[in-house]
């Protein structure tokens, strides 16, 4: 296997590197997939589930529209369902500033087929009885919603792996060198580096290793998402809830538990995150105010994780400013779990053809060059 | 002291911490989760019961006895709060709910003395109703004055079988048997490690001989097949040493093997964790004097590795001494102190070389497995059987616990697998063909425990945007 | 609905039999509406169960439990006063009056 030629190395096994893969394989390439933990768990795995639209930059639009056809047919390319579901996305206004905001968004997207809907007060209390007493209105999307990102990263990574994809988990890639035909990746637990044609990095909060061993440096740094989850009671939320100016956001899953999140939690070390005590309460206090009915639901597990952000919160996707056969995919900001089966195909359409039929200029990795 | 020195839990471990901080002039803050001092091995039962320490804890009385006193001996020079549950922990913070309010208090030492639970392994029909672990059982009769049953089967193995089959006959319930799933010859393999206690030893051979002289019926060598009945246990199938199937009538049972520690604590603190092959489990570690990789963190008692209520006492006094030399207010060159930790420490080894006899003359079950159906709940909380964890290894080619309780749901539900995960990591293992250190161990978060939202909600941000 | 034998004799209704400390004062309190007896010092646990043989079902299947673990860990007897107010029955004191819901709807059937 040392010996072996791979078409493409794919530097992260999270959502979108394993949707290239997946890709990659179908356009007929060998693909090897490099993980440092296990696939699919850390930005990927440890984020809300939101699958959404709504709320992303002009910038993000033909992405997360081909995602959402993507997601509409998830179980024909992954193989399960992965709860994923169209409950609809309601992003509440608490003020009337909120609301112009909501408004003016539904103008600045409209040609973009996301069916937004802006909802008053009245019609809030009619749809949404249950909502805390803030909410003034809000924006309802309808077919987006959400999933579970614990069976479906994992999910894409399976199905990659199940089409002939090799992974490499609990592998950490510790140099990366081009001799202008080949890339070479070495791996901690081998003396001889693996090799390719392509270089994908999918490497997500820590992509900048990459970046800054093909002289292209990020300015990135690290978000800490902290979230919890609460005992099974009877599905009430019928959609899946977030706020204008962000602060906290709410789904429930048909099993019953709420998953709500909200502020950050901190760096153990480099890979590791957990919530501290403030967090916690900060975001269960937030939850109640949206929410009153959880007053008396508990609290059964928290958590936090790592994920990677660049100043302007978009990712960088695109060739590489300097190394030809190199693609980049990372940097999703908290926002990459809708758009990444998206991102995945388009990093195989560059690595395949060298452009892709979605325009990604937005993402390029020279917006940091000075 | 804004920062105090902490001690969870009020168990004779934590107390005994307690009364050396106190001893040195320091006020630790004991933090326990319960009504009143004990923990479990010495619970209290409620203030308008009767019965006396001999009743309660039999041979262990005049331990209780010295404890209670020490306790009210040094009551007014700690800063005692019982029903008070951390929920958290962190380096220099913990987060404690109490009475319906939650708040945060910082720490400058942690001793944590948190205890143990029974540990147990699934059989098909162990979620009905009348079924509980061993330890259960004894605190339904110590601390309730009950027995959980009207036809008592007590089964599993480890010291506690007999004692509480002791204990429950003694109180006059109806015992109808008490059934050893390990064979009479791992004891006597055992024997010579145990002689180096023999007054433990002579206890668990006096609680034989009694049992078997009142005529109650007792097995060896025994397998759990499955519990029967409806609504509630009806009766528990097993086979003998020979092979031969039975089954016995009882309205309840109590069974384990065994106990598991709650390392909860130590691992929100980051504790670094090994893997004890005696105990079956990984353990946060710690050296001699209970010291943790973590500045400032020690452990003491059941809580790191079951040792026993003696053990627990001394390590409660060692880590004190740990903590106190930390402070500069006791010396190590001090010849007190340090003949105080050789006895300590040199009484701790006698007791570990007892455990390992224990655990020989004790062991797990090992074929519990072979009787588990696809139907058989596993994951008590979440429902998750043998048959959904089968699914899962196979379908995602699962070779680690935490990515199998991702995917299948086992030890996520409220008791975040405080009753499931031994059994969850034995069946991967079991299944993937791996050692038991090779599946991991499950990751802890907070809350330690389920808390109610409105409690840990913090009010004072209600008001603001964002 | 007939009044439930008094909980001091040898309880059939029950799981839990009362051994000793049988000379408590009576205490007075409710599951799901209906009046039963335990006595002063009983848990919440203890008193449902010297009365019936469950403590609550599953959210997921409906199955009967009867707690397990009896110290606070295995987290299987949560009941709920009739304020919603969850309590573990275990670790919480019967109080004269109180108010249990054990039929609260819980998570989701799925049968």
């Amino acid at each position: 296997m040392d010996d072996k030629l791979f078409d493409v190395i794919i530097i992260g096994a999270g959502i979108v590197g394993s949707s290239a893969a997946l890709k990659l394989l179908d356009m007929g390439m060998s693909v090897c997939v490099i993980e440092s933990g296990a696939s699919g768990s850390r930005s990927s795995g440890i984020n809300y589930g939101g699958v959404r639209r709504q709320g992303r930059s002009l910038a993000q639009m033909p992405l997360t529209q081909r995602a959402h056809a993507i997601w509409g047919r998830l179980k024909q390319t992954i193989g399960i369902d992965g709860e994923y579901v169209r409950s609809g996305h309601l992003k509440l206004a608490r003020s009337d500033k909120d609301m112009a905001s909501l408004e003016r968004y539904r103008e600045l997207t409209a040609d973009c087929g996301l069916g937004l809907e802006l909802l008053g007060r009245e019609e809030l209390k009619k749809r949404f009885p249950y909502l805390g007493e803030r909410a003034v209105g809000g924006s309802f999307c309808p077919e987006d919603g959400h999933a579970n990102p614990r069976l479906v990263s994992p999910g894409f990574a399976l199905a990659a792996q199940k089409a002939g994809a090799i992974f490499l988990e609990y592998t950490t890639a510790t140099g990366f060198a081009y001799d202008g035909k080949l890339f070479q990746v070495k791996v901690h637990n081998s003396d001889r580096p693996l090799q390719s044609r392509f270089l994908v990095n999918c490497a997500g909060a820590w992509a900048n290793k990459v970046c800054e061993a093909f002289g292209e440096p990020v300015p990135m740094d690290c978000s800490h998402p902290l979230m919890f989850v609460t005992e099974a009671v009877p599905v009430f939320m019928n959609v899946s809830l977030g706020v204008e100016g962000g602060g906290v956001y709410a789904r429930q899953v048909t099993r019953g538990n709420c998953v709500i999140g909200g502020t950050q939690g901190y760096a153990l070390d480099e890979y590791r995150a957990r919530p501290g005590g403030d967090g916690i309460r900060t975001v269960v206090g937030r939850a109640l105010e949206l929410l009153p009915d959880l007053q008396n639901v508990q609290i059964i597990r928290t958590w936090s994780g790592t994920e990677g952000r660049l100043p302007d919160r978009e990712p960088v996707i695109g060739l590489s400013s300097t190394t030809p056969g190199l693609v980049h995919g990372f940097g999703f900001a908290g926002a990459g779990f809708q758009i990444g089966p998206a991102v995945g195909e388009v990093l195989a359409e560059l690595v395949a053809q060298g452009q892709s039929t979605t325009p990604i200029e937005a993402f390029s990795i020279s917006r940091f060059r000075s | 002291m804004d920062k105090p020195v902490v001690v969870i839990g009020a168990g004779p471990a934590g107390i005994r911490a307690c009364e050396t901080l106190a001893g040195f002039g320091v006020r630790p803050t004991l933090l326990d989760e319960s009504q009143t001092w004990g923990g479990q091995i010495f619970r209290q039962q409620p203030g308008n019961f009767k019965r006396g320490f001999k009743d309660l804890y039999g041979f262990d009385a005049e331990r209780a006895e010295n404890l209670k006193q020490t306790f009210h001996k040094i009551r007014e020079q700690i800063d005692y709060r019982p029903q008070s549950l951390v929920w958290n922990a962190e380096q220099n913070r913990i987060d404690i709910l109490h009475k319906g309010k939650t708040e945060k208090l910082q720490w400058s030492k942690l001793i944590v003395a948190s205890g143990a639970t029974d540990r147990v392994f699934p059989f098909p029909g162990w979620t009905l109703p009348g079924v509980y672990g061993l330890g259960a059982s004894q605190i339904a009769l110590k601390y309730q004055a009950c027995a959980i049953g009207s036809k008592v089967i007590l089964a599993g193995t480890g010291p506690l079988l007999y004692l509480v089959a002791f204990q429950y006959a003694s109180a006059g319930a109806n015992v109808v048997a008490v059934l050893n799933t390990a064979p009479v010859s791992a004891r006597m393999k055992a024997l010579p490690k145990l002689f180096c206690l023999p007054g433990q030893l002579a206890r668990g051979m006096y609680y034989v001989s009694w049992l078997k002289m009142r005529g109650v019926k007792m097995m060896d060598g025994i397998q759990i097949m499955r519990a029967k009945g409806e609504t509630r246990i009806e009766g528990l199938v097993i086979k003998d040493a020979s092979g031969k199937i039975h089954e016995l009538e009882c309205d309840a049972l109590g069974f384990g093997y065994g106990l598991r520690s709650e390392t909860q604590i130590a691992d929100l603190v980051s504790c670094q964790f090994n893997f004890n092959p005696v105990q079956r489990a990984f353990l946060p570690a710690k050296d001699l004097s209970g010291k943790t990789t973590v500045d400032g963190v020690y452990l003491a008692g059941d809580g790191s590795g079951i040792m026993g209520v003696e053990a627990a006492e001394l390590a409660g006094q060692r880590a004190a001494l740990a903590v106190l030399t930390e402070l500069g207010l006791c010396s190590s060159k001090d010849s007190g102190v340090v003949r105080q930790i050789q006895e300590i420490e040199s009484r701790l080894q006698t007791i570990s070389k007892f455990r390992a006899g224990l655990e020989e003359a004790f062991p797990c079950p090992e074929n519990w497995i072979d009787q588990l159906q696809d139907d058989t709940v596993v994951c008590r909380c979440e429902e998750i059987t043998y048959g959904d964890i089968k699914q899962t290894v196979l379908d995602c080619n699962v070779k680690e616990i935490n990515r199998l309780k991702a995917l299948s749901r086992s030890g996520m539900g409220r008791c975040q697998g405080r009753m499931c995960g031994h059994a969850t990591a034995e069946i991967l293992a079991h299944l993937t063909g791996q050692s038991l250190q090779e599946v991991g161990r499950l990751r802890c978060q907070p809350p330690v425990k389920p808390v109610p939202i409105s409690v840990v909600a913090d009010a004072s941000l209600s008001q603001e945007s964002a | 609905m007939s009044q439930p034998e008094p909980s001091s004799k040898r309880s059939k209704a029950g799981l839990f039999q009362r051994l000793k400390e049988l000379d408590r004062p009576d205490v007075e309190f409710f599951i799901n509406g209906d009046k039963y007896l335990a006595k002063l010092g009983d848990t919440v646990l203890t008193a449902i169960l010297t009365n019936q043989t469950a403590v609550r079902k599953t959210e997921f299947s409906g199955q009967a439990r009867a707690g397990f673990c009896l110290m606070g860990a295995c987290q299987d007897c949560w009941v709920r006063l009739a304020d919603g107010q969850p309590i573990r029955a275990c670790s919480t004191m019967i109080e004269q009056g109180m108010q249990i819901v054990t039929n609260f709807a819980q998570g989701n059937n799925h049968g």
